[in-house]
C-alpha cells in the first residue's frame, strides 16, 4: 500500500465527525497533527490546467440531449446533429469528435460540470479571462493570480531561499512562452514557462530573415547560450524530461495537435521525478465569430477540430500517465474565459457569452455530470446567455480543499470568502443533491407564470444557509431576492418584478447542499 | 567610399537610434526626433557642443556639518561620513546621467572615468572623486594630453596610484606603470624580457622618478610639490622612446616641465594615438577590431588626433559621421553595459516613482539604481582595478565579459521587477512600476498590436524583430485570439480611461509584453 493510500484511508475517520455540519469552516481546520498528514498526503498531487482561449462554445461542447428542440432551434445553423451527439446521460452528450472523452466518462475518468461561470459576465477576453486567473467578482481587480496564492501559501516566502531541498523543482511550470497571470504570486511570479525542455527559448531565438549584422547575431547568440544556461530550474526540468519517456502510442504526430504536444512534456517531466504542482497549458482558437463548424475567416479551425484536439490529447495524456504510473497523482482541469451565447449568429459562429461547462479529468475524479443542462428560453434573443449555476471559484475551492488537502480557513484566504464545494474528487466533499436529482428546478416554484406584476416564489432548501437572487437573460445578477439560514422546508416569498422589462429571468437558490435554477418569464 | 567618408546613405529613424544608443544611455523617443531634426553632421555637431556645468553634488540627507540639501564638495573631510557622501556623488552622477540633454558628454565623462580609472574605495575621499568627475566631464570633449597632464596632478589619482608615496628615496612605480601601459601608449608585444616594444621596464623606472615629488593637499585638494622628495637628476629613456633624455628639474616649475616633457615624449609616439583610438572604438563602436577595421579606421583616426594635436572632439566627430559607423554591421554588435541597461529603460520609460520631488527620496531611487548597476559589475567610482571595467581590456572576451550566468539573471531580474514584479526602492516599502499607459503612449498607434510591438522594440532593441519574434510578443498579449481583439481592449480603456475594469486588463497585457520583450537577448544588445 502507497504511503498516500494509507493516509487517505485513514485521515477521513478522523475527519469524518466534523463532516456532518456541511460546510462548517471550523470543521476543517485540522490539528497541526493532521494537518501535517494532510499535506504530506498531497503533497505529491499535481494539477494540470488547460486554459482554451478564447471562450469556448459550452452549447455545441457538452450538448443538451434533454432540451435538443430547445438548443436546436436556438441555433439552427450551427446545431450538432441529435442522432451524432455522444451520449453521455439521458440529458447531456459530447460533441461528436469527442470519442476519447466519451470513453474517459464511460471509465469514470471524467467529471463534466455544467454551467461555470460567475454573477455577471465580462464579454471582453483580456477581462474575463483575468477574472478566471485572479478569482475576483466581476467588479473587482486583483492583480495576483489563484495559483500563485496558493502556492505561495504552500511554499511561504518563495523566490527566497528556493529552490531547495525540499522544493528543487519549479513550484509552476507554464509549457508555452508566456507565464500564465494565474501564476503571479503576492511576491513573484511563481511560474516557469517552457517552450520545450530540449530546445528552450526556441520561439525567440528563430534566425532572422530581417537585416541584422552578422556580428550583432554574434552576440545575440551568446546572450542566448548563457540565459539557456542560467535558469536555475533548468537543470532538474532537462533532468526530469531527459529521465523518462512517454509510454502512450495514443499521442498524435508531433506538432498536429499542439495541446497533445504539451501535455506530453508534462507527462514526461511528471514521471521524470519533478515535484512542480501546476503544470499550465493551452489550446488557442475558440474565438468562433463566424463558420464555427466548417472553419473560415474568424475561425480557422473548425471548433470541432478543436474539441477532437482536446478529446485525442487528453485522452492520450491519461494513458501515458496509466503507463508511466503516475495517474493517481494528477488531476487535469479545462477552462475558458466564457462560453458563447445561446443563439447563434447569422455567420456561422456564436459570440462572447457567459457560463459553460467545464471538465475535471483523472482516475480520482468522481465521474458523472455536475448540475444540469442550461434552460433555453423557447424565442431565443441574440442577447440570452447561459446562466451561470456554478461559480468557478467554488470549482477552485473544491480542488483546493480535496487535491490539494487546503484547510477550509486558508482557502477563504486564498479566495477572499467562501464558496460552496462541489463533489469533484474522489473521498473529498460530500456529494451534493445535483449527482441523483435530474430535475434542474428542484425546490423552486413561481406563481402564477408568466408574471405580470408579482409573483410568489417557493423554495424547497435543505437545512443552512441559502441565497436566491435574480439574473437577467444575459447572466446579470441583478438582485439578491432573500439570503439567510433555513431550518429547511418550504418557504413562500412574494416578490414584485413590475419594474423589469419584460423577458427571461432566471432565479438562483443557492444553498447548503447546492443550487437550482428556475427560468421565468416577464411579461 | 572609404569607411571614414561621412556618412550618405539613409538617415532614418534607424540610424538615428544607432546613433543615439551609442553616444547616450538607452533610447529617449525625443532624442530620435532631434537627430533627425538636420543632417548626420548636423545631429553629431549636436552632441558634441558645448553645454553648462551641473551644480555641484549636495547631501541628501543631513551629513555631519552639512544640513540637507547643501553643497559638501567645499566642507572639510568627515570620517564619518564620507562613504555617505560618495553615495551623494553616485546619486548625483546618476541624476546628471538620467537627466540629460542631447548631448555626448556624459558618455564621454564616463569613457574618462573608465579610461583613467580611479576607486572611491582606495581614494577615501568623496571630495575627491566628485572633483575628478567634474573636471573629466568639463574637459570630456578636450585635449588628451591636457587631460592626461592634469590628472598626473588630480589628488584623488595621487592617492589611487600612490602617485603621492613616491619619492626619490622611494620611488614607486606604479603610476610611472600605468600611465602607460593604461592610460596612453599600452603594452605592445613582450619582445624581451622586460621590453614591451612601446616602452621597457626601465622607462616605467625612469617615469617614476620624473614624477617623484608630489603629494595631495586635503585642503586645497590640488597637487603639492615637496621639492626634496623629488629626483633632480636627469631621466634616460630606453630606444623605444628613441633614448631620450629628460632633464632633472630643481624646483617645482622644473619638476613640472620634467612631467611635461614626459608627456610630450609619450604623446610624439604613434603607437599612443593607436591606442587611444582602439580604446575610444572598443568603447563606443565594436570590441572586435578587424585588420580592415584597424587599416580603414583605426590609422586614419590616430592620424587625425595626432594631427590635430590630441583634441579628441575632431576624431568624435569623423568617427560618429563616418560611412563605417552606420553600416549594419556595427549596429547591435555591442553588448549593453549594466550602466545604459539600469539607466536606458528609465530614461525611455520614465518611471514615476524614480523621479520623486523629494531629494532624499530620489537619493533612495537612485541608490537603488546604483546598486543594480554595481551588481551587474559597473559600479559608479569604483571600477574594479586601475584598468577599469575588463569589457573595454580584457582579450578575447571584451563586452560579453558583462554577461555571465550570474550577471544575466540580475539583467533581466531588473527589467522584470521594474515591468511586473515590483521594482522595491532603498526605505521605500512600495514597489515600483514602469507606468505602462505611459510606455503604451510613446507608440504612434498603440491599439495595433504590430505598431505597439515594432515600436517597443524600436525603443528597446537595436535590431528589428523576425516574423516568428513578433508572433511570439503577440501571442503575450493575445493568447492566440485574432489582432483586432487588441484593438477592441485598447478602445475600450480609450473611451472610458478610469474605468478600472477597462483599464486593468490592458495593464496587464502591456506589462506582460514589456516584461516578455525586455526578458529577450535583444534587450541585452544595442
Amino acid at each position: 500500500m502507497k504511503r498516500r493510500d494509507f493516509i487517505k484511508g485513514t485521515a477521513p475517520a478522523a475527519l469524518l465527525p466534523f463532516l456532518i455540519n456541511g460546510y462548517a469552516v471550523s470543521a476543517y481546520r485540522p490539528s497541526p497533527l493532521l494537518q501535517a498528514l494532510e499535506q504530506s498526503a498531497c503533497d505529491d498531487h499535481i494539477l494540470v490546467l488547460i486554459q482554451l482561449n478564447g471562450g469556448n462554445d459550452g452549447l455545441n461542447t457538452v450538448i443538451p440531449l434533454d432540451n435538443y428542440a430547445l438548443y436546436n432551434a436556438a441555433r439552427t445553423n450551427i446545431a450538432i446533429a441529435e442522432n451524432t451527439v455522444l451520449k453521455l446521460t439521458n440529458e447531456v452528450g459530447l460533441h461528436p469528435q469527442m470519442t476519447q472523452m466519451q470513453q474517459m466518462f464511460a471509465n469514470g475518468q471524467l467529471r463534466v460540470i455544467n454551467g461555470v461561470g460567475y454573477p455577471t459576465p465580462n464579454y471582453s477576453h483580456f477581462r474575463s479571462t483575468d477574472i478566471w486567473l485572479t478569482a475576483s467578482d466581476y467588479d473587482q481587480v486583483i492583480e495576483t493570480g489563484w495559483m500563485g496564492r496558493f502556492l505561495d501559501y504552500q511554499y511561504p516566502g518563495f523566490p527566497e531561499n528556493y529552490p531547495n531541498p525540499a522544493m528543487p523543482d519549479p513550484l509552476a511550470i507554464q509549457i508555452g512562452s508566456v507565464i500564465s497571470g494565474g501564476l503571479e504570486g503576492p511576491k513573484a511570479n511563481m511560474g516557469m514557462a517552457f517552450t520545450d525542455p530540449t530546445t528552450y527559448f526556441n520561439i525567440v531565438n528563430g534566425r532572422t530573415p530581417v537585416p541584422i549584422g552578422q556580428r550583432a547575431g554574434e552576440e545575440l547568440d551568446f546572450v542566448r547560450k548563457i540565459g539557456v544556461q542560467i535558469e536555475q530550474f533548468a537543470t532538474p526540468v532537462k533532468a526530469a524530461a531527459a529521465k523518462a519517456k512517454n509510454k502512450s502510442t495514443l499521442y498524435p504526430t508531433a506538432k498536429t495537435n499542439p495541446l497533445a504536444d504539451q501535455l506530453k512534456i508534462v507527462a514526461q517531466l511528471i514521471a521524470g521525478g519533478l515535484k512542480t504542482r501546476i503544470y499550465v497549458v493551452n489550446l488557442s482558437g475558440f474565438d468562433t465569430h463566424s463558420y464555427q463548424t466548417t472553419g473560415g475567416a474568424g475561425s480557422p479551425t473548425p471548433h470541432g477540430t478543436l474539441l477532437s484536439q482536446l478529446s485525442v490529447a487528453v485522452n492520450a495524456f491519461q494513458d501515458d500517465l496509466k503507463l508511466l504510473g503516475i495517474q493517481d497523482r494528477v488531476l487535469g482541469m479545462t477552462f475558458s474565459e466564457f462560453g458563447r451565447r445561446i443563439k447563434s449568429n447569422s455567420s456561422g459562429g456564436t459570440d462572447h457569452g457567459a457560463a459553460a461547462p467545464l471538465f475535471v479529468f483523472g482516475t480520482n475524479v468522481v465521474s458523472g455530470v455536475l448540475g444540469s443542462t442550461p434552460d433555453i428560453p423557447t424565442s431565443v434573443s441574440p442577447e440570452d446567455n447561459v446562466p451561470m449555476q456554478f461559480d468557478f471559484r467554488s470549482v477552485y475551492a473544491s480542488l483546493l480543499k480535496d487535491w490539494f488537502c487546503v484547510p477550509q480557513q486558508a482557502i477563504s484566504d486564498l479566495l477572499y470568502r467562501d464558496f460552496p464545494l462541489l463533489s469533484i474528487v474522489k473521498g473529498g466533499s460530500p456529494t451534493s443533491i445535483f449527482d441523483e436529482v435530474v430535475d434542474r428546478h428542484a425546490g423552486l416554484t413561481v406563481s402564477p407564470h408568466p408574471v405580470e406584476h408579482s409573483c410568489t416564489i417557493s423554495m424547497n432548501a435543505p437545512q443552512g444557509a441559502y441565497r436566491m437572487s435574480m439574473f437577467d437573460g444575459t447572466g446579470r445578477e441583478i438582485a439578491v431576492i432573500s439570503e439567510g439560514t433555513t431550518s429547511g422546508g418550504a418557504m413562500q416569498l412574494p416578490y414584485t418584478m413590475s419594474a423589469f422589462s419584460s423577458g427571461t429571468y432566471y432565479i438562483r437558490l443557492q444553498h447548503s447542499k447546492g443550487v437550482a435554477m428556475l427560468p421565468v418569464i416577464k411579461q | 567610399m572609404a569607411a571614414l567618408d561621412t556618412y550618405t546613405g539613409p538617415w532614418t529613424r534607424r540610424e538615428a537610434a544607432h546613433l543615439v544608443r551609442r553616444t547616450m544611455f538607452g533610447l529617449r523617443p525625443e532624442d530620435v526626433t532631434t537627430a533627425l531634426a538636420g543632417t548626420v553632421s548636423e545631429a553629431v555637431d549636436k552632441l558634441l557642443a558645448s553645454s553648462p556645468p551641473p551644480t555641484d553634488p549636495i547631501a541628501y540627507t543631513n551629513s555631519g556639518a552639512v544640513t540637507a540639501g547643501n553643497e559638501w564638495m567645499k566642507a572639510s573631510y568627515d570620517s564619518g561620513t564620507d562613504a555617505q557622501r560618495v553615495t551623494f556623488a553616485q546619486s548625483w552622477w546618476i541624476d546628471i546621467m538620467l537627466q540629460q540633454g542631447f548631448t555626448l558628454r556624459e558618455k564621454m565623462t564616463l569613457f574618462w572615468a573608465n579610461h583613467l580609472a580611479t576607486g572611491s574605495n582606495t581614494v577615501k575621499d568623496a571630495r575627491y572623486i566628485a572633483q575628478q568627475n567634474i573636471y573629466l566631464r568639463a574637459n570630456a570633449f578636450g585635449n588628451i594630453k591636457t587631460i592626461v597632464r592634469d590628472i598626473t596632478f588630480d589628488p584623488a589619482m595621487l592617492r589611487y596610484l600612490s602617485g603621492n608615496t613616491n619619492t626619490k628615496k622611494q620611488p614607486n612605480e606604479n603610476y610611472a606603470r600605468e600611465l602607460q601601459e593604461l592610460f596612453t601608449i599600452g603594452k605592445g608585444p613582450e619582445i624581451q624580457p622586460g621590453n614591451y616594444t612601446n616602452y621597457t621596464e626601465a622607462d616605467v623606472k625612469a617615469a617614476a622618478r620624473v614624477l617623484t615629488g608630489w603629494t595631495d593637499d586635503a585642503t586645497t585638494r590640488t597637487a603639492k610639490f615637496n621639492a626634496g622628495n623629488h629626483d633632480t637628476s636627469d631621466k634616460t629613456f630606453s630606444a623605444a622612446y628613441g633614448n631620450t633624455v629628460i632633464k632633472g628639474g630643481k624646483d617645482e616649475a622644473g619638476a613640472r616641465r620634467e612631467i611635461d616633457d614626459l608627456l610630450a615624449m609619450i604623446f610624439a609616439q604613434p603607437a599612443t594615438a593607436l591606442f587611444l583610438v582602439r580604446k575610444l572604438y572598443r568603447f563606443f563602436v565594436d570590441y572586435k577590431i578587424s585588420e580592415t577595421t584597424e587599416a580603414t579606421v583605426i590609422v586614419p583616426l590616430a592620424d587625425l588626433l595626432r594631427s590635430n594635436n590630441y583634441d579628441v572632439k575632431p576624431v568624435l566627430r569623423a568617427l560618429f559621421t563616418s560611412t563605417h559607423f552606420y553600416d549594419t554591421e556595427r549596429i547591435g554588435c555591442m553588448i549593453k553595459p549594466p550602466i545604459d541597461l539600469v539607466l536606458g529603460v528609465v530614461r525611455t520609460f520614465q518611471p514615476p516613482d524614480l523621479f520623486p520631488a523629494e531629494k532624499n527620496k530620489m537619493h533612495w531611487a537612485y541608490r537603488t539604481l546604483r546598486k543594480t548597476m554595481a551588481t551587474a559589475q559597473q559600479d559608479l567610482f569604483n571600477p574594479p582595478n586601475v584598468a577599469g571595467w575588463p569589457a573595454y581590456y580584457q582579450e578575447p572576451f571584451f563586452h560579453e565579459i558583462w554577461i555571465n550566468a550570474d550577471t544575466l539573471q540580475k539583467r533581466v531580474k531588473y527589467t522584470n521587477d521594474l515591468s511586473s514584479d515590483g521594482y522595491l526602492l532603498d526605505e521605500a516599502y512600495e514597489k515600483s512600476y514602469i507606468d505602462e499607459i505611459y510606455a503604451a503612449s510613446l507608440v504612434s498607434e498603440p491599439g495595433v498590436i504590430t505598431t505597439l510591438i515594432t515600436e517597443w522594440a524600436f525603443l528597446l532593441f537595436p535590431v528589428p524583430l523576425n516574423d516568428s519574434q513578433i508572433e511570439a510578443c503577440k501571442n503575450v498579449v493575445l493568447s492566440g485570439l485574432p489582432d483586432y481583439e487588441w484593438s477592441v481592449e485598447w478602445g475600450d480603456y480609450v473611451n472610458d480611461p478610469t474605468n478600472d475594469a477597462k483599464l486593468q486588463p490592458v495593464r496587464t497585457k502591456l506589462r506582460a509584453l514589456l516584461r516578455f520583450m525586455m526578458g529577450m537577448a535583444e534587450h541585452q544588445i544595442c
